[in-house]
């Protein structure tokens, strides 16, 4: 017996690798999604009554060929291609296991092409390999469905008059090209993990689905540091997932997490994934993003936290990425050292005044050094700026408090 | 196979680059062609006179109808472009990569429909 749920679950799971498969078999990503939809119906329709077949995947694969056959011939066989992979079909074997993983590495490829936008890339690899519906990508991003279903016609449709090819990119490419297949799981990652608006729990499923695709792109590709890093990034991150809301579903920082509250197995994955990452020796900013979580994670408490570590680490993710957001996050770590006016100093010279993370930053220095009505007005700038109510009320309690030290 | 338009660039108004540079840009242009032949990927190819020089032609009402200068009311504008062969956009963009180095502008790579079946 199978009932609607497990085959929701398996088509979650399987839909990504049948859609690769068929459309390396048929080259057209239409003829592929359509007939593996078409298989799942097939399945809701049987499997309740005669239960699920010994191999689900299998019977997914090839009841999805079939249909994408008898519309091929329905429709009269389009182009040559197509005549091609009718013929070859009907001498058809099973798919060997190395076929399928290259089938959804270059389907992966195919979605994150840097000639599409990454909004595209980003709902293609949604609904292509991580098997979402086009509605729930449309609800995690918070567009209509019929603008989703916009996005991902137009990307589909580019593929197809460009010919982006359906290919794992040679070595000398891959750099470049696995770019943005990191940035697009990362993106998807903090859009759910941030979720600045819209539901916090239908947002959150979108943090697990790149948590998913982050462990599938690390099975495909083992020997690629910044893949094993990128997983390593999301799993320390998401270790922290109950600590980082409190009850009224307000935002807690780092410092101020209940640390029983983490997820020991998820850090010691991680942990173990840096590890691996430092043996290697082929740092990326992944694996340094990383690495920075492996050692907050390391500390039991805020002020057990090893500042110099995450200091040096900071200067090696500098090389990789210049970024005034970095230069913000190793002065906050240079303070914690004890370095307070040279951590002031360096941040003074950032120019980040939009940001009210910023002002805040400042405002705990100026307050460390004894400046207190420098550190209020901070503080107050601070809170000016963001548009959180809760932080603005905590922020707001710093600039009294800074005040009231001062008087 | 697939066939792409390859346009380059360029911004109207801005300061023309250097005779020296200019010299550069038409060897390495050249250079390019040949290599483009030699790979079998060359169909047509070719630089523009500037905009200016072009002439508009529309149909109304069966009267033709005649306007100096380029339709595009853009600052951008094309210089030249090529006509390629290539197996897909991959390749297409490894020719594009060459083509904006060797012309010191933007390129910009299009596919053509493919042709209607008869």
């Amino acid at each position: 017996m199978a009932d609607d749920r497990e085959i929701a679950e398996i088509f979650k799971r399987e839909s990504g690798r049948a859609v690769a498969t068929l459309v390396r078999r048929f080259g057209d990503i239409d003829v592929a999604e359509e007939a593996v939809q078409e298989a799942f119906v097939e399945a809701v329709r049987r499997w309740p009554e005669a239960g699920a077949p010994p191999s689900p995947a299998g019977w997914i694969i090839t009841t999805a060929k079939n249909r994408a056959i008898d519309r091929l011939r329905r429709e009269g066989l389009r182009d040559d291609r197509q005549t091609e992979a009718v013929r070859l079909l009907d001498h058809d074997e099973p798919e060997g296991i190395e076929i399928v993983e290259d089938d959804q590495l270059r389907l992966i490829f195919t979605c994150c092409h840097p000639a599409l936008a990454v909004t595209a890339q980003v709902a293609l690899t949604l609904r292509l390999i991580a098997g979402l519906q086009t509605e729930e990508i449309a609800r995690a991003f918070l567009v209509s469905e019929t603008t989703m279903a916009q996005r991902l016609v137009r990307a589909k449709r580019k593929i197809k008059a460009a010919n982006i090819p359906y290919r794992i990119p040679g070595d000398a490419e891959l750099p470049n090209r696995l770019k943005p297949v990191l940035a697009v799981i990362y993106l998807v990652y903090n859009e759910g993990h941030l979720a600045t608006a819209g539901d916090h729990l239908i947002r959150h499923d979108v943090a697990d689905e790149a948590v998913r695709l982050a462990r599938l792109l690390a099975d495909l590709m083992p020997d690629e540091p910044e893949v094993i890093g990128l997983l390593a990034l999301l799993l320390l991150t998401e270790s922290r997932q109950q600590a980082r809301t409190g009850t009224a579903g307000e935002l807690i920082r780092l410092p101020d997490q209940d640390r029983t509250l983490w997820d020991r197995s998820l850090i010691d994955e991680g942990q173990e994934l840096v590890r691996i990452c430092l043996r290697r020796n082929h740092p990326g900013p992944y694996q340094v993003q990383a690495a920075i979580a492996a050692v907050h994670s390391d500390a039991r408490t805020a002020a057990d936290t090893d500042w110099s570590q995450i200091v040096t680490l900071y200067d090696q993710l500098l090389q990789f990425a210049t970024s005034p957001i970095v230069k913000l996050n190793r002065a906050i770590a240079l303070a914690e050292t004890g370095k307070v006016s040279d951590a002031l100093a360096t941040i003074d010279r950032l120019d980040l005044g939009d940001y009210h993370l910023f002002h805040a930053t400042r405002g705990d220095m100026l307050e460390r050094l004894g400046r207190a009505d420098e550190a209020a007005a901070a503080y107050a700038t601070a809170a000016e700026l963001t548009a959180n109510t809760a932080e603005k009320t905590h922020l707001r309690n710093r600039e009294q408090q800074a005040l009231g030290f001062a008087g | 196979m697939s066939q792409y338009l390859m346009s380059v660039y360029y911004v109207e108004g801005e300061e023309p680059l250097p005779d020296e540079i200019m010299q550069e840009m038409y060897a390495d242009t050249d250079a390019l062609n040949k290599k483009m032949q030699e790979a079998g990927a060359w169909v047509f190819g070719g630089g523009l006179h500037t905009p200016d020089t072009a002439t508009v032609v529309r149909s109304e009402d069966g009267e033709f109808l005649t306007t100096d200068g380029p339709f595009p009311e853009a600052k951008e504008q094309i210089g030249g472009f090529w006509i390629i062969e290539a197996e897909n956009l991959d390749a297409a963009l490894d020719w594009a990569s060459q083509a904006t180095v060797a012309c010191r502008a933007p390129v910009e790579i299009r596919p053509f429909q493919d042709e209607p079946a008869v």
